[in-house]
């Protein structure tokens, strides 16, 4: 289980890496779909089936988008040119984030060993969650009902994205003088 | 231990990209990757060895449950991803159609 678990994590930082560094944008959008797909056997294998469903459609739906982007503009990565600067860029990049790897690193010890999580926050909600919400899915008792205004701003916060989107996307606009 | 590491280095790969790429589209890869990274880590800190899906049923012999509490939140945060990486790619398109490309040096407009 934790091996298979290394090995998925393994396969999703290729897959990121080919990524951004691929030289096609449709192969790199492509190597992004592993990612996320990754993801949701993650999700599957840490018995969180709810964000395995909501992942694997909200996966799908950003690959579609992406695609119609680069279908609607062009597919060529842009040419690097190397010189000096982009050399200490790199290198500035890099050395940043060994440092945060380590800063992290050395700061794990504060968490809980994997699967030895404490459940002191969520006693609360999980033994009398089932009379009191009435669901037998503990996650949607949590999201509908004890967080219920939380999921009211999160809609909130979609339907704004979808009006930016729309704003952002409509055809005619106002003409500059 | 190793599979918190791991997750931190899928992190920083996005913010490699996010930091020394050039063009729009991998800048929003390298968000997505971010955001899937911290998702999957909030989920790994609230597993429990052995333990079930948080699903009540009747013939659920143990009642261990992993952690219903970051997987709420996990599931706001996804819904919520989807919505900025979709506004960012309207702009991105927004973008490549008045400029011409996707290379944010050529982006001079607004600059000072």
């Amino acid at each position: 289980m934790e091996i298979l678990l290394i090995v998925i994590l393994a396969l999703m930082i290729g897959g990121a890496i080919f990524s951004l560094e691929a030289k096609d944008l449709l192969s790199a959008v492509i190597a992004y779909g592993i990612v996320g797909f990754g993801l949701v056997i993650a999700f599957l294998l840490l018995q969180a089936p709810d964000l395995a469903l909501v992942q694997i459609v909200v996966e799908t739906i950003t690959l579609i988008i992406m695609i119609a982007v680069i279908m609607n503009s062009t597919q060529e990565e842009l040419k690097t040119k190397w010189g000096n600067k982009t050399v200490v860029y790199i290198v500035l990049s890099l050395v940043f984030i060994g440092l945060f790897l380590y800063i992290f690193n050395r700061t794990t010890g504060a968490l809980s060993r994997f699967g030895e999580h404490a459940m002191r926050m969520s006693k609360p909600y999980l033994d009398p969650g089932a009379e009191k919400t009435g669901s037998a899915n503990l996650v949607t008792g949590v999201i509908f009902d004890y967080r219920g205004y939380d999921t009211l701003g999160e809609a909130t916060v979609l339907f704004t994205a979808v009006i930016g989107v729309l704003t952002v996307l409509r055809l005619k606009g106002r003409k500059s003088e | 231990m190793i599979i918190y590491i791991l997750t931190i280095f899928l992190f920083l790969v996005g913010l490699y990209g996010v930091l020394s790429k050039r063009n729009l589209i991998k800048i929003v890869i390298g968000l997505a990757i971010m955001e899937y990274s911290v998702n999957l880590f909030l989920i790994l800190v609230g597993y429990v060895k052995g333990a079930t899906a948080p699903i009540l049923s009747s013939d659920v012999a143990n009642k261990l449950f992993v952690d219903p509490l970051p997987q709420a939140m996990v599931l706001t945060a996804i819904v919520i991803g989807l919505a900025t990486t979709a506004l960012l790619l309207a702009i991105a398109i927004r973008i490549y159609k008045k400029y011409g490309t996707f290379d944010i040096r050529e982006i001079k407009n607004l600059k000072g």
